[in-house]
């Protein structure tokens, strides 16, 4: 029997064949929606309902964070800041983190900011640094073009543990009252949504909208505040994988990695203006540091 | 040198929870370094807990806890000024002891 | 003839008497803190279940739903997961901890007095998707058991 399409006209060979044509790109394309389909959804049948995978991660992490191994990393930074250390064998009482003197509490909040001493817009590892080296004697060049593996970075680390900690529960008040932060936010925005590296991504193809992942991990949105304060503001975080605390320094770097960059220098204004930038965004949110990461 | 545990209790009708986070890298033994040789086990093997001077807890442990343990559990009919101590040792030989009172 | 066979069944008897009477004369010396009882190196090599009943000279485990575990049901990272055990059973005086499918199953053995709640709580490595099995045995020796699953993801970009 012919077809309904064929039988009122005469069948004429463009027709038919425009018609076919019709036919075949509907069922190609038919095709291609269940092939995205399968890509997002792989094993339809056993997929458990949605949002509870979001649940039950939830519930992992809240069953471990009110025991959260960072606190052991914070009592050590906490005795390493009092302790005589560094060739000139003195300790870190004093270091300005922008509040005067030794002064933590509300100190890693407004921070990254601007000092006068170094003439620079300086972050929380950054500001240990010139510490370590003004204060104790130890030489940042060396190590800034160590590694993170290096015992002083270490030390750095559990020393913003430390003073991160001290700013828990407090909201972000990263300032921008002069043109070195305005201009550090600015290059850290660029940055976010600079495309490069071997696979054209970007800090914004990942962090620029709510309810992307990466399979089971959410992706905060750095843009918003919610996002940012909750990702500026969990770390320094105890990271589960490694069994030890990274600083944003470090997670920036892993960053860099994972995106195919070059590795980027510690410390530097790249990584510096990043953080201006998140830091800013946050700024209202309160801070939850130590995090605990997976 | 080993570093100090915390210990967090919670006293409620003479029952006092005890949770305890200890510093320790709990290696298993089953990974592999970069050149390929196992890495040694490393881990905390006997922790015994307190009550006033009186064992009321001990335990074996293997390279499957984790690390930087965590450890909870709950003493029956304590006072206020009881003391709850914590130790472990582990197979290199460290041990540690650490203490707190109950409020 | 007679005499043989009574010989017999006391002897028989005396033995289980005797052997119920080890295992809770050991289970009791486990608490002892002055007896420094060897840490069972056998148990903590055994690669099965099975092995690991063998080498803590266990009958084989009877499930209880007496016993509640409290676990994720996704682990974000196997490497930390935390696991409780509790239970209504009476005089449990050891909590033996396994993950079934890590390359040594046998995490952790609790020894309990009377002057501690059969509660317990520890985070273990788990080395992929497996069940978490909690034996409670007491003090008569009897040994029982409730396991749950614990699925182990492969995580995102690192948190």
């Amino acid at each position: 029997m012919q077809s309904p399409v064929l039988r009122s006209n005469p069948p004429r060979p463009k027709r038919v064949a425009l018609s076919w044509a019709v036919l075949i790109m509907i069922w190609i394309s038919s095709l291609t929606t269940l092939q995205a389909q399968d890509t997002l959804a792989p094993n339809a049948k056993s997929l458990p309902a949605e949002g509870s995978s979001e649940k039950a991660i939830a519930e992992y992490r809240q069953m471990l964070q009110d025991e959260n191994p960072a606190d052991l990393y914070v009592l050590k930074g906490k005795a390493l800041w009092d302790q005589a250390r560094g060739p000139k064998q003195r300790a870190l009482s004093n270091c300005d983190l922008g509040l005067g003197g030794g002064v933590f509490k509300g100190a890693w909040t407004q921070l990254p900011r601007y000092f006068e001493d170094t003439k620079s817009v300086q972050d929380l590892e950054s500001r240990l640094l010139s510490c370590m080296q003004d204060i104790q004697g130890f030489n940042s060049g060396e190590l800034v073009r160590s590694d993170f593996s290096n015992p002083e970075r270490v030390n750095l680390s559990l020393l913003a543990a430390y003073v991160a900690s001290e700013s828990e529960g407090l909201p972000f008040k990263v300032p921008l009252s002069n043109a070195a932060e305005l201009e550090m936010y600015r290059a850290g925005k660029k940055l976010f949504y600079y495309r490069a590296g071997t696979h054209d991504f970007s800090c914004s193809t990942c962090h620029s909208d709510d309810s992307r992942r990466i399979r089971l991990q959410d992706l905060p949105n750095l843009t918003t505040q919610a996002g940012a304060g909750f990702a500026y503001g969990s770390w320094p975080a105890y990271r589960l994988s490694t069994g030890s605390v990274w600083t944003m320094q470090q997670r920036l770097a892993d960053c860099f990695r994972q995106q195919r960059f070059p590795k980027p220098i510690f410390a530097s204004h790249a990584t510096i203006a990043l953080s201006v930038y998140m830091g800013v965004n946050a700024n209202g949110a309160k801070a939850a540091a130590p995090g605990l990461k997976r | 040198m080993s570093d100090p545990m915390r210990i967090r209790l919670q006293s409620v009708a003479g029952v006092t929870t005890v949770k305890v986070l200890m510093s320790h890298e709990m290696e298993s033994g089953q990974r592999r370094g970069e050149d390929g040789r196992i890495i040694p086990i490393w881990n905390i093997q006997d922790v015994s807990a307190s009550w006033n001077g009186k064992v009321v807890m001990t335990a074996e442990w293997g390279g499957g806890i984790s690390k930087n343990p965590f450890m909870q559990f709950a003493v029956k009919g304590t006072k206020p000024g009881d003391k709850i101590s914590i130790t472990w040792k582990d197979n290199r030989g460290d041990s540690r002891t650490d203490e707190v009172l109950v409020t | 003839m007679q005499l043989r066979f009574e010989e017999m069944m006391n002897t028989r008897r005396n033995a289980l008497i005797k052997g119920t009477a080890l295992s809770a004369l050991l289970l009791e010396s486990l608490m002892r803190a002055e007896d420094s009882f060897a840490y069972q190196q056998s148990a903590f090599d055994a690669k099965t279940v099975a092995e690991l009943n063998k080498s803590l000279g266990l009958s084989v485990p009877l499930e209880s739903s007496q016993i509640s575990l409290l676990t994720p049901e996704i682990a974000e990272n196997g490497a930390v997961v935390q696991v409780a055990a509790t239970t209504t059973l009476a005089n449990v005086r050891r909590w033996i901890f396994l993950v079934e499918k890590n390359p040594i199953p046998l995490v952790a053995i609790f020894n309990l007095t009377e002057d501690v709640l059969p509660s317990i709580t520890a985070r273990c490595k788990f080395a992929q998707t497996s069940d978490f099995i909690a034996y409670a045995q007491l003090a008569d020796g009897r040994v029982y058991y409730n396991k749950k699953e614990v699925k182990v993801t492969l995580g995102g970009c690192g948190g």
